[in-house]
């Protein structure tokens, strides 16, 4: 069986990290390439962008991110935010990201995944929901950076994404993003049991126990951590030794 | 020279950042012409085994190819869907393939997540210089929903396991393939593409694989 996934994920605005980082050991945190280099010597399985502007001129400043940081590792790199169409998935896949993340322009227009997917191949296209739980069992999906409602369940619409063509599915939580008290282990297993591909799980990581619970309760395939590696609580092989040593398979 | 060929929107640019980190001379070749010189060859594949063998036809590579790798014996690895089109046929999109090995290309069945997508373990089944300074086992990043089934078992170089043991390298003669992909599985992928490198007759600068890419 595979092993689980351990992927950071910085949150980046024309070129630059924000959001809470704090790397003491390095000349420059707010540097996307450096931080990602960091990453992936400290033996992260994956690393994910997001572009949390995406303003237009914004892009082009993405995709030259991309391309550096590309160079500089040799873990895969997803990147996603403002991604609105084929040619904005190509550029950023062609500058060297190995899989592109879709959320809202996918509701707008579900047929982009299908697209996405006969052009660049499933394995490079994510889908990306943003989910709040509104009643029991019920989580809607919200888009433009969690600012808009939508009409879809978050189970019903992963299924739909699954079928049009994502090969993987980037499931945050919003109302646990940044509480730090832990994954919505609850909707990272109702998606997880009605997909047939793998679910990352995101929002709420505050500390080891988390990642465990979100594997092993909510059965995500790969967990999405920002601050509590931003800010050196815990290095990634802590985290990946406190799983192996609870029986989770783990690249070591 | 090593020509990592080029389809658009395939993973050639991460095939090239790769060797150019490991500072190996390498091109993106996409015409028969910038083929012809190259001393090794890598092939990544594009989308699924259909579109990576529509692509080699519209670009007219398959002749070429096949004269130096089959005819030649020029150092050639495959990648992921360049290794699965190096079978017979591919149940994916119900494709017939290269056939330059005996074999055929299936889609994981049962209890397990499809794609397959993250790191796993490969084991070594005998040793071979493009494994030179690698353990028994090492773990590397699959992105896969299918895989191969060689006829013969003297080219499977290397097994996984992903609810069945799948074969994860090929290796016959100079032609090499990997299911996993080798240029984004860190430093054990580094350390088997500058391997292959070596083969072809490319001269790394460097004497040791570097720890990581900075």
């Amino acid at each position: 069986m595979q092993e689980k996934r351990i992927i950071p994920c910085l949150d980046v605005c024309n070129g630059r990290v924000v959001k809470g980082v704090n790397f003491e050991n390095l000349r420059d945190a707010g540097d996307p390439v450096e931080l990602a280099a960091f990453y992936d010597q400290e033996g992260a399985d994956e690393l994910v962008f997001l572009d949390i502007m995406a303003t237009s001129e914004g892009r082009q400043t993405m995709v030259d991110v991309v391309a550096k940081t590309a160079r500089q590792i040799s873990i895969p790199l997803t990147v996603g935010g403002g991604i609105r169409d084929l040619e904005g998935m190509r550029r950023l896949l062609e500058a060297g990201a190995a899989k592109v993340a879709v959320s809202s322009a996918a509701v707008k227009d579900p047929s982009l995944l299908a697209a996405g997917a006969k052009e660049f191949g499933r394995r490079r296209i994510i889908a990306a929901i943003d989910a709040r739980k509104e009643a029991e069992g019920f989580w809607r999906v919200y888009i433009n950076g969690g600012k808009v409602p939508t009409q879809l369940d978050a189970v019903t619409w992963a299924k739909e994404v699954a079928a049009l063509g994502a090969g993987e599915i980037l499931l945050t939580s919003m109302d646990k993003d940044g509480t730090e008290d832990g994954y919505d282990l609850e909707l990272t297993a109702a998606v997880r049991e009605q997909v047939q591909i793998p679910v990352i799980a995101s929002g709420g990581a505050g500390n080891l126990e988390h990642l465990w619970a979100a594997i092993v309760q909510g059965k995500a395939d790969a967990v999405l951590c920002a601050s509590i590696f931003h800010f050196r609580r815990y290095t990634i092989a802590e985290a990946k030794q406190f799983l192996a040593d609870r029986g989770v398979k783990v690249r070591l | 020279m090593i020509g990592v060929i080029d389809y658009k929107a395939g993973n050639a640019p991460s095939v090239l950042n790769a060797l150019r980190a490991l500072k190996i001379e390498a091109e993106l070749i996409s015409t028969p012409e910038a083929l012809r010189p190259v001393t090794g060859i890598i092939l990544p594949g594009v989308g699924s085994a259909r579109a990576t063998m529509d692509s080699l036809r519209e670009l007219r590579l398959i002749p070429t190819l096949e004269e130096k790798v089959l005819g030649e014996k020029t150092p050639f690895l495959g990648i992921c869907i360049g290794m699965q089109i190096l079978m017979e046929y591919s149940a994916e999109g119900d494709t017939p393939c290269l056939g330059w090995l005996k074999g055929r290309v299936e889609r994981f069945d049962g209890a397990v997540r499809i794609p397959q997508m993250g790191w796993n373990e490969v084991t070594f089944r005998r040793r071979d210089p493009i494994l030179a300074g690698l353990p028994e086992k090492e773990f590397f990043y699959f992105v896969n929903s299918y895989y191969v089934r060689p006829e013969a078992e003297e080219v499977v170089l290397a097994t996984t396991h992903y609810g069945r043991e799948f074969c994860s390298m090929l290796a016959w003669g100079s032609l090499y393939a990997t299911q996993f992909h080798a240029e984004k599985s860190g430093v054990a992928g580094l350390k088997l593409l500058k391997n292959f490198a070596l083969l072809a007759g490319g001269e790394p600068d460097a004497d040791e694989t570097p720890h990581c890419l900075f």
